[in-house]
């Protein structure tokens, strides 16, 4: 079973995020960059399924030098062989996906894995995109997965409950948190990722479709009332809940 | 005139909230911009509930009818919404970022060749442009962005913008022809499985959160039992989660579920940035805890520094009597 994954690098989630000069973007400076936590379990999903029903695994990323750091981390987990699609300008999910697509084709693989969306711009996007450019089906916000020979099956996570989603294979799958427990990459892995080569393509696509006008921080909040340190503060609290706040 | 297409979203011929919200933002979108507003069903049987949406001020719904059709499919959906868009001429698309309209808005974006903003709070006309206003890094910041491809869509944050009641309007039902083949249907639903009665996080009106300040998962009664008496929905912060006390989809926070309830009751929980980042857009936040330093209370409207289980039983109760008298 040939098997890909595709990853990015994120701003952590302890990240205070700050504007950069241009108004536009994340002032990368301080900040530490991390996998992206969905694309870990997608990773994860990756080497499990290997390990299942054998075969090759690649990882593929668009976007600039950074983003060779998940691929390492990709790589220290288990993951074989590794793609990125080198751009230093800022690529929205329309011009990733397209990218991404175009390396993939090549590929072929059974199964491609996304992260349900990345913590950075919340797009949920690039998963279904990419699937679509591909012509295949595609199964997001996946909590479990299981393969029987041509046919996958998955639960997705819905409002208040989970639908239970049958598809072919080739199929693309964005993996949710609750899947599995990504590994901890052992000492062996993180030397071998050392010495593993990335294999640096060009983009084959560059024209956004979105554009982001400006970036701004949420207003903060006024500040609020502390009404009491025990319980018999609770019927101010509701009180105020009633007829200041209008909310019960 | 430019077009609007908005997809109403209804399960089991069952109109969702969101879908309401979709069709009153487009057509108030559409009176800013000077365009017309065609709304699309897919189902099986969806006929019997496309007349509600008159009352929204709907004028015209697009229907696409299929026993195939009565269970979800990405492929088969994603089909349909893009083949309606070009049948009527669209300029617009707006979904919500329901689960559904999340899956289906990246499917059309491929196949129109038209960008996509995501999970938009803010929608506005300007100069004939629409200007889309979205949170990312879930909430720490907000983005304004443009679509600038031909064929522009958009997905909707649910509960969010409102939904608008309009009388005297009935709406005209027309019926989409549209060839579906089997391989449309590659990838198909078998079976919802319904976690329980309970209201989702992101669907409900009051959340009430526990975290680590309740001591033990024996405990987390309490943060149900009040949800109960709001008649909102239960979440956990991430600790509790790791903890092995709720299961991830209760998380609330960046690498979970991000609400905005009209009310937010935080019991026991301090307020990590993850977690801030998930729930601070709430229009009105109480916070329960023990630790008067805690950043939860930098974002709370109003809060209690206290034990979260001695005041959690009053609290309850308080609110038990004043919503039944």
């Amino acid at each position: 079973m040939k098997i890909a994954v595709c990853v990015s690098q994120v701003p952590d989630t302890t990240t205070k995020v700050k504007v950069a000069a241009d108004g536009k973007s994340i002032d990368p400076a301080g900040v530490t960059y991390i996998i992206n936590p969905y694309d870990e379990f997608a990773v994860e999903a990756a080497l499990q399924l290997k390990e299942k029903h054998g075969g090759e695994t690649i990882v593929v990323s668009a976007g600039s030098e950074r983003n060779k750091e998940a691929i390492k981390k990709s790589y220290a987990m288990g993951i074989e062989k590794g793609i990125l699609i080198k751009s230093e300008s800022e690529m929205d999910s329309y011009t990733v996906s397209r990218n991404l697509a175009d390396v993939l084709k090549e590929i072929n693989p059974d199964i491609v894995l996304f992260g349900k969306q990345s913590i950075d711009y919340d797009d949920s996007q690039v998963g279904n995109l990419t699937a679509e450019l591909l012509g295949i089906p595609s199964i997001s916000v996946v909590v479990s997965i299981d393969i029987d020979g041509s046919k996958i099956t998955c639960e997705r996570e819905i409002e208040g409950g989970k639908e239970i989603v049958e598809s072919s294979l080739p199929v693309a799958i964005c993996a949710q948190r609750g899947l599995n427990t990504p590994r901890y990459p052992n000492l062996k892995g993180i030397m071998a990722a050392k010495s593993r080569q990335i294999e640096e393509r060009q983009p084959t696509y560059t024209e956004n479709k979105t554009e982001v006008i400006s970036m701004t921080l949420p207003k903060p909040k006024a500040k609020g009332k502390i009404l009491g340190t025990d319980a018999s503060a609770v019927p101010e609290l509701v009180k105020l809940l009633r007829e200041e706040a209008k909310v019960i | 005139m430019s077009k609007i297409l908005a997809f109403i979203e209804s399960r089991d011929n069952k109109i969702k909230n969101s879908g309401f919200e979709t069709a009153s933002t487009a057509l108030k979108l559409a009176n800013d911009i000077g365009a017309e507003v065609e709304v699309l069903l897919i189902g099986n049987g969806v006929n019997a509930v496309a007349g509600e949406l008159s009352a929204y001020g709907i004028k015209k719904i697009l229907i696409a009818d299929d026993p195939r059709l009565e269970k979800y499919s990405t492929t088969a959906y994603s089909k349909v919404a893009a083949e309606a868009a070009k049948q009527r001429g669209a300029d617009f698309i707006i979904l919500s970022a329901t689960a559904m309209g999340k899956d289906i808005a990246p499917r059309l974006s491929a196949k129109l060749e038209a960008g996509l903003a995501s999970d938009c709070t803010e929608i506005l006309a300007q100069d004939g442009n629409i200007i889309a206003k979205r949170p990312v890094y879930a909430g720490k910041a907000y983005i304004e962005l443009k679509v600038t491809s031909q064929i522009k869509i958009f997905t909707l944050r649910p509960n969010v913008f409102k939904s608008i009641k309009v009388e005297g309007i009935s709406a005209e039902i027309e019926k989409l022809d549209i060839d579906l083949n089997d391989a449309d249907f590659n990838v198909k639903v078998k079976e919802i499985v319904v976690s329980s009665e309970k209201i989702d996080v992101t669907e409900a009106n009051v959340v009430v959160s526990g975290g680590r300040g309740l001591k033990g998962p024996e405990n987390f009664y309490l943060v149900e039992d009040l949800a109960k008496v709001l008649g909102g929905a239960s979440g956990a912060s991430r600790a509790i989660v790791d903890a092995g006390w709720r299961p991830h989809s209760d998380q609330v926070g960046q690498t979970g579920k991000t609400v905005a309830p009209n009310l937010y009751i935080a019991v026991g929980i301090s307020g990590a940035i993850q977690h801030l980042a998930g729930m601070s857009s709430s229009k009105c936040i109480v916070a329960i805890n023990k630790d008067k330093d805690a950043p939860i209370f930098q974002i709370a409207d109003y809060g209690i520094v206290g034990d979260a289980l001695e005041i959690m039983p009053v609290l309850i109760e308080e609110c038990k009597k004043v919503l039944t008298s």
